[in-house]
């Protein structure tokens, strides 16, 4: 439903990585291989319930000063912080906004 | 229920997510009729209120916790979950639940509705914020809402004049009608994939009545360029605090100084009334002076409370989070704990009390277990009395001065062990505990309103008159009680207070205390130092038998220059900055965690850290010839 131009070719990125102004669509919310306090699948429930769903466009609006983290991202109409290490489940296909 | 009135009163519970203008709904409704305590058995506050419709119904209002789901991840989350599945002891059964929604963020909002109508109870949606959605251009049809979801879907404004006009008639017309009956409960906690599920749902009911202007907020946008900037960011809010502390340092001042000779005043008319004695004394120097030592803060506490709600209401407490997250986590404390610690500058309980935020609850309490290290104004009479009898105002590189140096040093000291037992906290008290992600929405600015920012300062005065008044006060009773009996035999030459308990328990520990330089006077001061820390000011004056005549302070700071060592007096300073000088703290530890574990935690580490404190300042000074 998402399938922009060059779609199949484009990579993955995780978000925990994009830069500030990146932007693009989420494609799938992975936690499997990362490492979280919490259980992976409670990871999951809160960036779902925070609006991070495959489909919704996301955009980098803000990090901090340390290590560029936490960063804000702009998802679906809201503003959400959270830390890079969170935001590396959500793989995003960039460059679609 | 005991109150079988004619009238039926309606039971109505609003929930929505965090940021929703829910608690601004709940004002809007219920006014100032309203009572805020807590539910049984947890420290999670209850807000409760009493409402009247347009056409004369009673209504019970009660504001459940924000939550984004039933699945509930904090205390204060469980209690919304109990209540509504009707779990929670105590608490009658709900008629109707309002579910309230910020229209200009409804993507959260909309899937907790969905969530909310497989709870069981009859469900009415509240679209709050509406005047600021139609503002920013979008078109939401309520109508179309209402279908798609099979619920009573209504406008408000919760801060504007009329703006709950269309609720209340909404209100009465469904009671008129005859309430939906509950439905069968079908809730169960939602996995992964139900919570897709939930939001496709959610978004489809979205866009079959809202349609989104083409520019989002752009006040907020530009607002946050520059607030929300690496640098720029980092340094507005230090610009903030800046000015929060100059407002209630120095903004309070004056009130305080009122406050304390009016206390002072009323305790010399008690005085001259009814002439020395037990009761004379029971009154002046128990009672009245309990009561004043905890209304001097008030004034201090008002001001913090009040720039802490303005910057809530604005949306900029959440900034701060994500700005504070990385430095605070370095030190294992939780970006939320910000707000907590800078309260804790005024006052430790009102800091302690300001943790429930923390919806985790081992950041919550490694948060409560550093909040005494901040150095609260109460440490400042102390730090100033010794600083201005043993350091001299020498310039230092011609633009510091000594004094200010010390006092700044002693900040930076409470500061930096503040993050330091974090640290270790983290690493050896919850090495097994998962740590929490940082995740938070950042709502869009709005502006405060007055009469809401007003009301809720006045609550949380009020709340903390009830729990710190309580206990400060008792306190003060126990700890005159100990430094006045026994009485002083006849014919003695000592101030009476060299024959009380208070004489007894300081010469018992001025044994344990020698190895830090403290003497046996300062050894029976610290006895009611425990009171409150700025208690041990005039507690050494009487120990020094100094005459109350002129300025007392300056008397005492004479006395001390002449009777301590330099040694003494840093290791004095150092024991101020860690000791547990104040059982108020303590007891508020204790019921603000529910365990005494915590008490006797708190209470333990900082006496070992202000005994190997001292006791190191203090043998560095001898070795440095200060003796």
């Amino acid at each position: 439903m998402d399938s922009g131009p060059g779609c199949e070719t484009a990579k993955l990125t995780p978000l925990g990585t994009a830069a500030r102004g990146a932007a693009g669509v989420i494609d799938r919310i992975e936690v499997d291989g990362l490492r979280f306090d919490l259980p992976a699948a409670e990871i999951e429930r809160r960036l779902l319930e925070l609006g991070f769903l495959e489909g919704a466009r996301v955009s980098v609006l803000h990090e901090g000063l340390f290590g560029r983290d936490p960063i804000a991202v702009r998802v679906n109409g809201a503003t959400v912080a959270l830390r890079r290490s969170e935001a590396m489940a959500i793989l995003i296909r960039q460059g679609q906004s | 229920m005991t109150e079988t009135t004619v009238e039926t009163i309606w039971r109505l519970a609003l929930v929505g997510v965090p940021n929703c203008g829910k608690t601004a709904l709940f004002n809007a409704m219920t006014g100032s009729r309203q009572k805020v305590g807590n539910y049984a058995g947890v420290t999670v506050e209850r807000k409760m209120g009493t409402a009247t419709t347009p056409h004369g119904r009673t209504l019970s209002v009660l504001d459940l916790p924000g939550t984004y789901s039933l699945r509930a991840r904090s205390p204060d989350e469980e209690i919304t979950r109990d209540v509504l599945l009707d779990r929670k002891d105590g608490e009658a059964p709900l008629d109707l639940v309002l579910a309230v929604a910020d229209a200009t963020n409804l993507r959260s909002a909309m899937r907790l509705v969905l969530e909310l109508k497989t709870a069981g109870h009859p469900v009415v949606l509240v679209l709050n914020m509406m005047d600021i959605a139609r503002r920013m251009g979008m078109d939401i049809d309520l109508s179309a809402l209402s279908a798609a979801l099979g619920l009573p879907v209504v406008a408000a404004s919760a801060v504007r004049k009329g703006g709950m006009h269309e609720l209340w008639h909404a209100l009465d017309k469904l009671i008129t009608e005859g309430l939906p009956v509950a439905s069968a409960r079908s809730w169960k906690e939602p996995a992964a994939s139900d919570l897709r599920a939930l939001q496709h749902e959610a978004d489809r009911i979205i866009h079959s009545g809202v349609r989104f202007p083409e520019k989002p907020d752009t006040l907020t946008t530009r607002l946050d360029a520059v607030l929300l900037h690496p640098v720029l960011g980092l340094l507005s809010l230090l610009a903030l605090l800046f000015i929060m502390f100059q407002a209630v340092f120095a903004g309070a001042a004056p009130i305080m100084d009122l406050i304390s000779a009016g206390f002072d005043a009323l305790g010399a008319g008690v005085q001259v009334v009814l002439g020395p004695g037990i009761v004379e004394s029971f009154l002046v120097d128990g009672l009245i002076s309990g009561v004043g030592g905890v209304l001097v803060f008030l004034p201090q506490i008002l001001i913090l409370f009040l720039f802490i709600l303005l910057l809530e209401d604005l949306g900029y407490m959440a900034r701060a989070a994500f700005l504070m997250d990385k430095i605070m986590g370095g030190a294992g404390l939780h970006g939320r704990a910000f707000i907590p610690l800078l309260s804790s500058f005024a006052c430790a309980i009102p800091g302690i009390m300001a943790t429930r935020v923390i919806d985790n609850r081992r950041d919550r309490l490694t948060t409560i277990l550093v909040a005494p290290l901040m150095t609260c104004s109460a440490r400042i009479p102390v730090y100033t009395l010794i600083i201005s009898a043993f350091i001299p105002a020498r310039p230092v590189l011609g633009l510091f001065n000594l004094q200010g140096l010390v006092m700044f040093g002693l900040y930076a000291a409470g500061i930096l062990s503040a993050l330091a037992v974090s640290f270790v906290a983290k690493y050896v008290f919850w090495r097994d505990e998962p740590a929490q992600p940082f995740m938070l929405e950042l709502p869009d600015y709005k502006l405060p309103r007055p009469v809401n920012v007003l009301r809720e300062m006045l609550t949380r005065a009020r709340q903390f008159l009830q729990r710190a008044g309580t206990t400060i006060l008792a306190m003060t009773v126990l700890i005159w009680f100990l430094a006045t009996f026994p009485a002083a035999p006849e014919g003695a030459t000592e101030p009476p207070i060299f024959y009380s308990f208070a004489a007894m328990i300081g010469h018992g520990i001025e044994p344990l205390l020698r190895p830090i330089g403290f003497n046996w006077q300062i050894s029976v001061a610290l006895v009611p130092g425990m009171a409150a820390r700025e208690v041990v000011v005039a507690a050494l004056g009487t120990v020094y038998s100094v005459q109350d005549a002129g300025d007392a302070t300056v008397t005492i700071a004479r006395s001390l220059a002449s009777n301590w060592s330099l040694a003494t007096a840093l290791s004095f300073l150092t024991w101020y900055v860690f000791a547990p000088q104040c059982f108020s703290t303590l007891v508020v530890i204790r019921r603000e965690t529910g365990q005494a574990r915590w008490l006797w935690i708190s209470l333990a580490y900082m006496l070992v850290l202000a005994y190997v404190a001292s006791f190191i300042v203090y043998r560095l000074a001898l070795l440095a010839g200060l003796g």
